[in-house]
């Protein structure tokens, strides 16, 4: 084996990749090896690229460790544990000069997959299995853990956390933490009999994970709607956005039964298709329960009727939208930001639409609670735009806080007594001159009833065909969204004061950027930032976009559709924005955006970059 | 939809049901549908059952999808919320709605083309889930507003205004929902409003959910000669296999029968139904057998109605299904819903 070149120390600022095959059990091997580096303190990142597919395909799990605790993907690969065959030669390839790579020596290695700038190292896993546990399933399953202790060794990772973890998860099957526990300990005593422990990349304690949590945006947002007071949650089975219900689901089976009756709080509907699941949300909100769905581009391509229907018809409704890699099926597992203008102008007619933008689980989580009272303050469809990489990938993100001060903003919905004190009842008349009429419910007052339609309405709720009185609703409907610019959280800023860059960023692509913005400071280039975090802007996007001369515009999409919204609903002029677009599927780098920023600020401050790199 | 506002006008001698109230206050808006059309029949027995029935106007909502159907609940109840969804969609939101509140009464009121084209889907899941609501599909066989285009129901033979024949084999709503599991299965003619009335406050009060699938005529698009959906060919080949009479909870029962033709049922809330079988061979208690009955009298041209089945044993409803509680989930307390900050803490030890 060529000696590697000599290899700094990296204490608790390295990257993980495990290149394994799904359906063999390493998710769960993957998820406890960065919960024990959070657990040891240690800020960590992890992101799991797997393949739209149940067993046999390739599946990779990165986890970044991270003392400065930054949550987005560097670029590099430090550590390869490279447990696939088939991917073996495009993983060798990818790990960082002077970075390390596992492989399972139970079989000979082709010579051509060497490379001489980085260190190599065997170990006969399945060997190890075979002769140890009995059962093919149960040897495949093992190997992920003999691998864990593996790496135990190697990056002073302590075993008591694992078996910490191991019980935690095993709970009503201590067997099975003995077993794995054995495994554990195989592949850590292989490790330090074998292999040069500890590697330069090392985990040593810290104490930065105190008071934050490792939860994934679907089971935050399932969380979310619980504590909201949703009790409908129709929905069709979709990719990436089905852990979400899920989620809800379990946590209501738990928290929302009645003690005397055993009788459930809500209605999970799993519906025949998503043109049923959003009909079901509109039918339960027009009646007065709190209903969400959870779905993914294709479903909103298919919710795109009804939607319309419940702005016109102002009917109250949350979405979430997982976003996933379009068009079309796309790469269900892949994630991207690429249904923006979709949902803000979803269905045929004049549309515009309420959209929250999650930047991680947390948010997530206070969004879904703010979607709900913005869709029954608003009386119209909320959109909160997650996308893969936050729902599906544990985030390390501050422990969730809830003031129970809090009580649900039910809008202007009319109390019997409020109906019949009415002279009449008009279902579409903006009696106080905010944009938004008042509402009644099914079964209170006959003297409340209305009839709801998608078809041309007057302002009292009657059918109409006239230009004119068509013409007085859809100008209300319009003071309503400007209206609702006064309502959805304002953007977070970040200011130099020195700087008349901006940059512009929704969502997952928080982390790269916070990450770019440090990198670019050290080297010279401040940056202001504004993490815009919902639709309509609001005077302070604006604002921003005014008091800079040259805005990026970082999103992931192929069509950089953040930059047209920005450009078609504010006054900021084109030539000011330069799209930074990452959509191959992946969640984004930090070091792309540097390179973007730096590539388009020109010689002089590309060579700033390029000296202090 | 179109409608014009009814001028009240109170006859002082127009009975009164227990409530006090009048036929005219269920009634709704002036129908803009053709003069003669089946629909304002079908309007006129809803009206009347759920007068006889006397339930508050509040106590339901009404619900359709899009067609001349559709429109037919603008024109009853007034005093009960409405909801003109879109095309063929409508189930769902009967099911939404009911998810939310299972006290209320849904009358579902759609048509040929919203159930069984466009909305055949959801048609067929809101059987399977058995919602507890009544689903009225006003069946002519054609589409009307967009001025007589064959619809799935419309029988192989039948000819269309301008004279075109259909080949394609028609959708049967009530063999549909026999196959699907459907619980309250009934077919009725717009014109036979003895037999309607009696179905529709049947299946208002059914668990569940009941179909009611009523021939009705349409005069403009599809009355004419060669249509088998006319008022004409429907009277010559209409055969009622079973009648329905409905006897509500606490009435004495007077009716006499001859013995082995009268079949007592027992409703959820204490009324009864007592089918009449008109057809001694036939029972209306077995699926099998009343879809093979259905089968052969179509293929003799003729359309079976009254009650065609009624589930012999206790299907449960979509909120059974649920194991939902009592409260309607729109009425649980806040407080009922979340576990508070305290419960968050400890929610969170898992991914601490």
């Amino acid at each position: 084996m060529a000696q590697p070149p000599a290899t700094q120390d990296r204490v608790n600022d390295f990257v993980i990749k495990l290149a394994n095959v799904n359906g063999t059990g390493s998710a769960s091997a993957n998820t406890m090896l960065m919960k024990s580096i959070f657990r040891m303190g240690v800020p960590v990142m992890g992101k799991n690229y797997f393949p739209s597919n149940i067993q046999g395909l390739p599946t990779w799990y990165e986890i970044r460790v991270t003392k400065d605790a930054y949550v987005a993907r560097s670029g590099r690969v430090d550590l390869m544990v490279a447990m696939n065959a088939e991917t073996y030669q495009k993983d060798v390839r990818e790990v960082s000069p002077g970075g390390f790579l596992i492989y399972d020596s139970t079989w000979p290695r082709a010579a051509v997959l060497a490379r001489d700038d980085i260190t190599i190292l065997g170990a006969p896993l399945a060997k190890i299995c075979n002769e140890n546990f009995v059962g093919v399933r149960n040897r495949i399953l093992m190997k992920n853990v003999v691998y864990l202790g593996l790496l135990a060794a190697l990056l002073e990772i302590d075993v008591e956390v694992i078996r910490q973890l191991l019980t935690e998860s095993y709970s009503k099957k201590p067997a099975l933490v003995e077993a794995n526990m054995k495994a554990v300990q195989l592949g850590y005593d292989y490790a330090k009999q074998h292999l040069p422990c500890p590697l330069p990349l090392r985990v040593q304690r810290m104490d930065k994970t105190r008071g934050s949590v490792m939860i994934d945006g679907n089971t935050a947002a399932g969380l979310g709607a619980v504590y909201a007071g949703a009790t409908v949650g129709p929905w069709y089975p979709i990719t990436p956005s089905t852990s979400l219900m899920d989620a809800f689901k379990s946590f209501c089976s738990k928290l929302r039964v009645d003690p005397e009756t055993g009788a459930s709080r809500y209605a999970v509907i799993q519906a025949e298709d998503e043109l049923a699941a959003i009909g079901m949300v509109l039918g339960a909100n027009w009646n007065g329960a709190r209903a969400f769905t959870a779905t993914s581009g294709p479903g909103i391509s298919l919710m795109s009727e009804f939607i319309g229907l419940a702005y016109y018809a102002e009917v109250p409704a949350v979405i979430v939208d997982v976003q996933r890699v379009g068009p079309s099926t796309g790469m269900p597992t892949r994630t991207q930001q690429c249904d923006i203008l979709m949902c803000a102008y979803a269905s045929h007619g004049d549309t515009k639409h309420v959209l929250l933008f999650p930047s991680n689980p947390e948010e997530c989580f206070y969004m879904m609670v703010q979607a709900f009272d913005l869709a029954e303050r608003l009386q119209t469809p909320v959109f909160v735009m997650s996308d893969l990489d936050i729902g599906m990938n544990d985030w390390m993100c501050p422990e969730l806080k809830w003031d129970d001060a809090y009580r649900p903003d039910r809008g202007k919905v009319l109390t019997k007594e409020e109906i019949e004190a009415l002279p009449k009842f008009h279902r579409y008349l903006d009696k106080d001159d905010d944009g938004i009429p008042a509402r009644t419910l099914p079964g209170v007052s006959p003297k409340g009833a209305y009839f709801t339609r998608g078809s041309g309405h007057n302002q009292y709720g009657g059918y109409t065909e006239d230009s004119a009185e068509y013409q007085v609703v859809m100008e209300r409907l319009l003071r309503k969204f400007k209206r609702a610019r006064t309502l959805v959280p304002a953007p977070v800023i970040e200011a130099t004061g020195t700087s008349d860059i901006g940059l512009v960023a929704i969502g997952s692509s928080r982390g790269a950027v916070t990450e770019a913005r440090d990198i670019l400071a050290k080297r010279g280039i401040p940056i202001d930032y504004m993490r815009i975090k919902a639709f309509p802007f609001t005077k302070e996007v604006e604002a921003f976009m005014a008091s800079h001369t040259k805005i990026f515009v970082v999103e992931q999409n192929r069509d950089a559709q953040l930059k047209s919204l920005l450009t078609l609903e504010t006054d900021v002029p084109k030539s000011k924005l330069y799209s930074i677009l990452h959509y191959g599927g992946l969640p984004m780098t930090s070091k792309e955006i540097v390179e973007a920023v730096a590539a388009e600020l020109g010689d002089e401050r590309r060579a700033q970059v390029a000296a202090a790199t | 939809m179109s409608f014009i506002n009814k001028p009240k006008v109170r006859h002082p001698d127009l009975p009164q049901n227990q409530l006090g109230l009048t036929r005219r206050d269920y009634e709704g808006a002036m129908s803009t549908l053709c003069a003669g059309c089946g629909h304002d029949s079908v309007t006129s027995s809803i009206t009347q059952a759920i007068w006889e029935l006397n339930l508050r106007p509040e106590q339901l909502a009404k619900l359709s999808g899009i067609g001349c159907s559709s429109k037919t609940t603008a024109y009853f109840a007034s005093g009960a919320h409405g909801f003109n969804s879109v095309h063929g969609r409508m189930p769902s939101i009967a099911a939404g709605a009911n998810a939310a509140n299972k006290d209320l009464h849904y009358i579902g009121v759609s048509g040929d083309g919203d159930s069984l084209s466009i909305g055949f889907g959801q048609f067929a899941h809101a059987i399977r889930r058995n919602v507890n609501m009544l689903y009225i599909c006003e069946n002519n066989g054609v589409y009307g507003l967009t001025k007589g285009q064959f619809s799935a129901s419309a029988d192989i033979g039948t000819r269309s205004k301008k004279g075109e024949e259909n080949r394609q084999a028609p959708v049967d709503p009530c063999l549909a929902a026999l196959s699907l599991g459907g619980s309250f299965i009934a077919r009725s003619f717009s014109g036979d409003r003895e037999q309607l009335v009696p179905l529709i406050k049947a299946g208002l009060m059914h668990k569940g959910f009941a179909m009611i699938d009523v021939i009705s005529p349409c005069v403009t698009f599809n009355d004419h000669v060669g249509s088998t959906k006319s008022y004409e060919f429907t009277r010559e080949h209409y055969h009622e296999a079973v009648h329905t009479d409905y006897i509500p909870a606490r009435t004495e029962i007077t009716a006499s029968y001859g013995a082995g033709e009268v079949l007592p049922v027992q409703m959820h809330d204490g009324s009864q139904l007592r089918l009449r079988k008109l057809d001694k061979d036939y029972d209306p208690n077995h699926r099998g057998k009343a879809f093979e009955y259905l089968r052969t009298r179509l293929r003799q041209g003729e359309h079976v109605t009254g009650l065609i089945f009624l589930s012999p044993g206790h299907d449960p409803d979509m909120h059974e299904m649920l194991h939902t509680t009592d409260v309607p989930l729109n009425q649980v307390p806040y407080e009922q819903l979340h576990p508070g900050a305290a419960g968050l803490a400890s929610i969170l030890k898992r991914y601490a």
